[in-house]
């Protein structure tokens, strides 16, 4: 029977740390994801975990301690926000190129500056391009799913990949919601134990980690990289029909809310996506054809999905939390637009940075988004190439 | 019952409000029912004041934003009625549930109009002499359990008994003042109905 629990996020994915008991937990704190690897030494002090626990005095050397575990065969884990991912910054391409699995819970919090500790997705878009798998969660229930299932999809034979369990900070991680944990003996099973391919602390075979590449082979190497994070989308679905038939939980690269039939979409990330598909039903309760499509995994990005699922929609708002400051738009706003190009036609596609710095996000926000794009659609005006949501101007 | 009860806490930092709706939760949980308790983060410092919240509801809730438009505004700590606008959105059909020896008719003239009950509690009386110490959260958190209805009073009080047990592990002994501060705060809200 599952367990029912009120957690909140920070809570609920310590916990499902501590139902994986990895090899290694290596962090720092930094708000709001300090509480991960305080309620980890919590557990640790009171014999509840064998995980060795590093305390190490960065960001850069938490990635770097996982890195060397890791490689050694251990699986390994951390948790950090905004400034400490940033300062992660150059261990993290290390950890994805040398292909090393570690799992890592980020919560979302906004870059620097002005110094600011609530949530966006600065810290973690920022690092989209760094190697890393990256999956978002809604609510504490898929936070705790979510980080569950990406220690298997990083381990995965054809993936070897490290993953960032993204949640929002304070929104979700901070707030306390009723959810269902599963039995630990379940999630072991799950979960399984790690049982690398290749690993350092191996005596049956030498092998060196990170060494130096030549341009020769450094292309190839670059290469069987990215076939591994396409790889990603088959390994990321298959284990959430396994996870569906544990729980009953179904999980994607997206989600589509109320999406059949619609005319007008929202395409966002996160804990707002909460507010949009209510802003969803009290649009379809007024005859208004709306509906929502939450990216769940960001990175490998769901370009077929995304176009399937767009196919008969008329106008869409690619909601951004974060700006990219190309001065075109966010990023999801950009990858959206580069997957459809071609594949939907007559689509209005408008980008949105919405919620920077805890920018509280109101069901209303997302109604009055709608409004414009279908405003959009009827005139047949052309969208700005990007928009600032509930701006004081 | 109605499907969905939205709960603002005003209170200053230190003064457990963000305790209070995360107790509250707690309770409202160990009922039956889906929850969120969460506090407004900011740069908060000891006497600074703080808003906390609590969205109840016998169906999964999803909406994860602030409350503007609460059906019950707690206020822990009463000069907080003078510097911040503690009815702004309130439901005249919902309360407003005040921490303050006053009378409930006395606060109007601060209450900008607001039109819906008035409850009152001496929470700092009610804590002193049950517990021993002022913590108004735990007699505001009974205050506001009797008027938002959101559960019988005698199932809150079962189910508090294990919450403070849970919470209060390390020192048990406080238990038995947080209960009788709660029986006590039950009994002695009074009321304002316009």
């Amino acid at each position: 029977m599952a367990i029912n629990e009120r957690l909140s996020g920070n809570e609920a994915v310590s916990f499902a740390i501590k139902q994986i008991n990895p090899d290694v937990v290596a962090a720092y704190p930094i708000t709001p994801s300090t509480e991960i690897p305080q309620f980890i030494s919590q557990y640790i002090a009171n014999g509840e975990m064998t995980t060795v626990y590093v305390p190490v005095e960065s960001e850069h050397s938490s990635m770097s301690a996982c890195i060397g575990s890791e490689a050694a065969g251990a699986r390994s884990m951390t948790a950090t926000s905004s400034c400490g991912l940033a300062y992660m910054f150059e261990m993290l391409y290390i950890a994805a190129s040398n292909r090393l699995p570690i799992t890592m819970a980020v919560v979302n919090r906004a870059l620097s500056g002005p110094i600011n500790i609530n949530n966006d997705h600065s810290d973690s878009m920022g690092a989209r391009d760094a190697g890393w798998l990256q999956i978002y969660a809604e609510n504490a229930q898929e936070a705790y799913d979510n980080f569950i299932q990406c220690v298997r999809i990083g381990e995965h034979k054809d993936v070897k990949l490290p993953v960032m369990a993204c949640q929002d900070g304070f929104i979700t991680s901070h707030a306390v919601e009723r959810l269902e944990l599963i039995e630990t003996d379940k999630v072991k099973a799950f979960v399984g134990e790690y049982k690398p391919e290749k690993y350092l602390l191996n005596p049956d075979e030498i092998l060196a980690v990170g060494p130096y590449d030549t341009p020769q082979y450094y292309m190839e190497h670059k290469k069987a990289q990215t076939e591994a994070m396409k790889n990603a989308r088959k390994a990321i679905k298959e284990i959430a029909k396994e996870f569906e038939a544990m729980t009953g939980r179904k999980y994607d690269m997206l989600e589509e809310y109320r999406m059949d039939d619609a005319e007008y979409a929202v395409i966002i990330i996160g804990s707002s996506a909460g507010a949009g598909k209510e802003a969803v039903d009290e649009l379809r309760n007024a005859g208004v054809k709306a509906g929502l499509i939450k990216v769940r995994v960001f990175r490998p990005f769901p370009d077929e999905e995304l176009v399937a699922a767009l196919k008969k929609v008329k106008g869409v708002a690619i909601m951004d939390k974060t700006d990219s400051f190309s001065a075109a738009g966010g990023p999801l706003g950009a990858e959206v637009k580069a997957a459809i190009y071609g594949k939907v036609d007559g689509i209005t596609a408008a980008n949105y940075i919405y919620g920077l710095g805890g920018r509280d996000v109101r069901v209303e926000h997302i109604k009055q988004v709608f409004e414009e794009i279908a405003e959009l659609v009827k005139t047949g005006k052309a969208p700005e190439t990007y928009k600032y949501l509930a701006i004081r101007e | 019952m109605k499907k969905l009860t939205e709960i603002r806490w005003h209170g200053r930092g230190g003064q457990g409000a963000k305790t209070a709706s995360l107790l509250l939760a707690d309770v409202a949980f160990s009922t039956g029912m889906y929850i969120q308790g969460f506090p407004e983060y900011g740069p908060e410092r000891m006497g600074a004041p703080i808003t906390a919240y609590n969205r109840l509801s016998d169906e999964p809730l999803r909406v994860h934003s602030n409350i503007y438009e609460p059906d019950f505004v707690a206020v822990v700590d009463e000069t907080l009625l003078e510097s911040v606008d503690v009815t702004a959105g309130l439901k005249p059909e919902g309360a407003i549930i005040i921490n303050t020896k006053k009378d409930p008719k006395e606060l109007l003239p601060l209450l900008k109009g607001y039109k819906g009950k008035i409850y009152t509690i001496d929470a700092a009386k009610v804590s002193l002499e049950c517990i021993g110490k002022n913590i108004p959260n735990t007699p505001m958190l009974a205050a506001v359990v009797h008027a938002s209805k959101v559960m019988d009073e005698k199932l809150f009080l079962e189910n508090m008994r294990a919450s403070f047990k849970h919470k209060f592990a390390t020192k048990p002994e406080v238990v038995e003042g947080n209960m009788k501060a709660l029986s006590m705060a039950l009994e002695e809200v009074k009321v304002y109905e316009g």
